[in-house]
């Protein structure tokens, strides 16, 4: 099915994650965004922002089995020429000549080309390749607002050099770079809930690249010890703690617990407690299997 | 002989087919606390009611026990109500408009708000799965990061068969609940 929507509501780091464990193959469309003069009303049924309707693309990404394979972005050339040009492996006289004569070459006749007449070595073509993906990927993080479609259906554009990429690394190094406080906040309103690690975190750390403050953060993860515990442990402002967990979270390496202490507070809250029916009057299975037999003949 | 009665509560966000949910298997009209939006406010042109308390609706099992199925209302500014009904309830459904990301972070929300007033069993309905813009029951579960041992069920409220499949999950949940 299509993943529709626009990143105001769903963000580039939630659609990556989604995409990573998932494992999606599909392109990813991301267009200019045009207001269309309605509102919509969120969830609350209160708050309403302006709808935008998808206008001109503005990026495309590519995904294959979950990793990240090409992306490109309007005005910004994806050619290999260019591609290698931007990365200092070929000079604007190299990269003159190459378009006037290769125009007609696909990139990948082209890749062999040069790795044959030993301009390129094939190590820094992928290189390029994979730095001109991860940038744009990089700056779609701090995008907005735009409308996406998550296409699955679509065939896999084959005229680009494709270089699989893991996703967890970027969007931990992407959600490194959000700096915005309030979306910070939003994200990750509660410092008193607990962290603690995913069902299979070994496989999940296993290529990943963590900053030492990040790995001082890990060190703490425990149901125990609340966000804000860990922040005093490692010495940290609830805006740095705050950019971790939230990396942390996004690349799916942590998860979100209510520590013991709150939930024991939680259970006593209900101030009606004794309006709750008492013990014998819960219902027995007995109930619950006349309920069921009576909802299948409905 | 006494008459029991059993509730369980359809919650979620505004406008994500709770209402509808109960219709399609109540006895009863449920619609008795419905409210026309007004004409002139923009939610009016997408939806002509909103339900301002409650909805309530009934399925008779014999003449010793009744079963009410209690909708939360959607807008945020009736959660109020949201503690009352969930007093003494057996079980609760979260619906959720699989077509519209817009209301995904305010269905978490009432999810963990509702799992803190009482631990009982709850499933997630990925409602409007006949609807052109309708994100899977997969991918919501990423999305919404719903645990892998919570039901997350496709759902069509319009269907009364659909509506039947999420009440009678969230039965099989109970009772293993109390089984175990
Ligand atoms: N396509 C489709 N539409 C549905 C489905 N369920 C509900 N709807 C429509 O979605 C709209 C909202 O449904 P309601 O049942 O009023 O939603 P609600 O959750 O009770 O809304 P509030 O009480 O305002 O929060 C109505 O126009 C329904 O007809 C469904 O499964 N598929
Ligand atoms: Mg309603």
């Amino acid at each position: 099915m299509p993943l529709k929507g626009t990143l105001s509501v769903f963000s580039t780091t939630q659609l990556l994650n989604l995409i990573n464990l998932a494992k999606k193959t599909g392109v990813l469309h991301i267009y200019e965004g045009i207001e269309s003069g309605k509102m919509l009303t969120l969830g609350d049924g209160q708050t309403k922002i302006p709808e935008l309707v998808p206008g001109e693309q503005r990026a495309e990404v590519i995904f294959k089995e979950g990793k990240l394979m090409f992306a490109s972005m309007k005005d910004k050339s994806g050619d290999l020429t260019s591609v290698l040009h931007k990365s200092g492996r070929l000079s604007d006289e190299q990269s003159r000549i190459i378009r006037d004569r290769g125009k007609s070459h696909s990139d990948k006749a082209l890749a062999l080309m040069l790795i044959n007449a030993n301009y390129v070595t094939k190590q820094q073509i992928i290189q390029s390749i994979q730095k001109h993906t991860v940038d744009i990927v990089f700056d779609l993080m701090t995008w907005d607002k735009e409308p996406f479609l998550f296409d699955d259906t679509a065939a896999m554009p084959d005229e680009r050099i494709t270089v699989p990429i893991n996703l967890e690394n970027v969007i931990i190094e992407g959600s490194r770079r959000i700096h915005d406080q309030k979306r910070l906040e939003e994200e990750l309103p509660n410092l008193d809930f607990a962290l603690k690690f995913p069902d299979s975190p070994g496989e999940k750390f296993k290529d990943i690249q963590l900053s030492t403050a990040e790995w001082r953060v890990v060190g703490f993860v425990n149901p125990k010890n609340s966000i804000r515990q860990i922040a005093k442990a490692c010495n940290m402002t609830d805006t740095e703690i705050r950019r971790v967990v939230h990396a942390l979270l996004e690349a799916g390496l942590v998860e979100l617990v209510k520590p013991p202490s709150a939930a024991k507070v939680q259970k006593k809250a209900p101030a009606a407690a004794g309006l709750r029916p008492s013990k014998d009057g819960a219902p027995s299975k007995a109930v619950v299997n006349r309920l069921i037999e009576k909802i299948k003949t409905i | 002989m006494p008459m029991q009665t059993v509730k369980m509560v359809v919650t979620g966000p505004f406008s994500a087919g709770k209402t509808q949910f109960i219709q399609a298997v109540s006895e009863i009209d449920v619609v008795s606390t419905d409210r026309k939006i007004s004409d002139s406010s923009p939610e009016s042109q997408e939806k002509p009611d909103t339900t301002v308390a409650m909805d309530f609706g009934r399925i008779t099992v014999g003449d010793d026990l009744v079963l009410y199925l209690f909708g939360t209302p959607g807008q945020r500014r009736f959660d109020f109500m949201w503690e009352i009904l969930a007093e003494g309830m057996l079980g609760f459904v979260v619906m959720v408009d699989s077509a519209k990301p817009e209301t995904f972070r305010e269905a978490k929300s009432i999810l963990e708000t509702f799992r803190a007033y009482a631990p009982t069993p709850y499933v997630v309905a990925a409602n409007k799965q006949d609807h052109p813009d309708a994100w899977s029951p997969e991918d919501l579960r990423i999305a919404l990061r719903i645990e892998d041992n919570v039901k997350l069920l496709p759902c069509v409220a319009k269907d009364k068969e659909s509506v039947k499949v999420v009440l009678l999950e969230l039965l099989y949940s109970i009772l293993e609940e109390m089984e175990s």
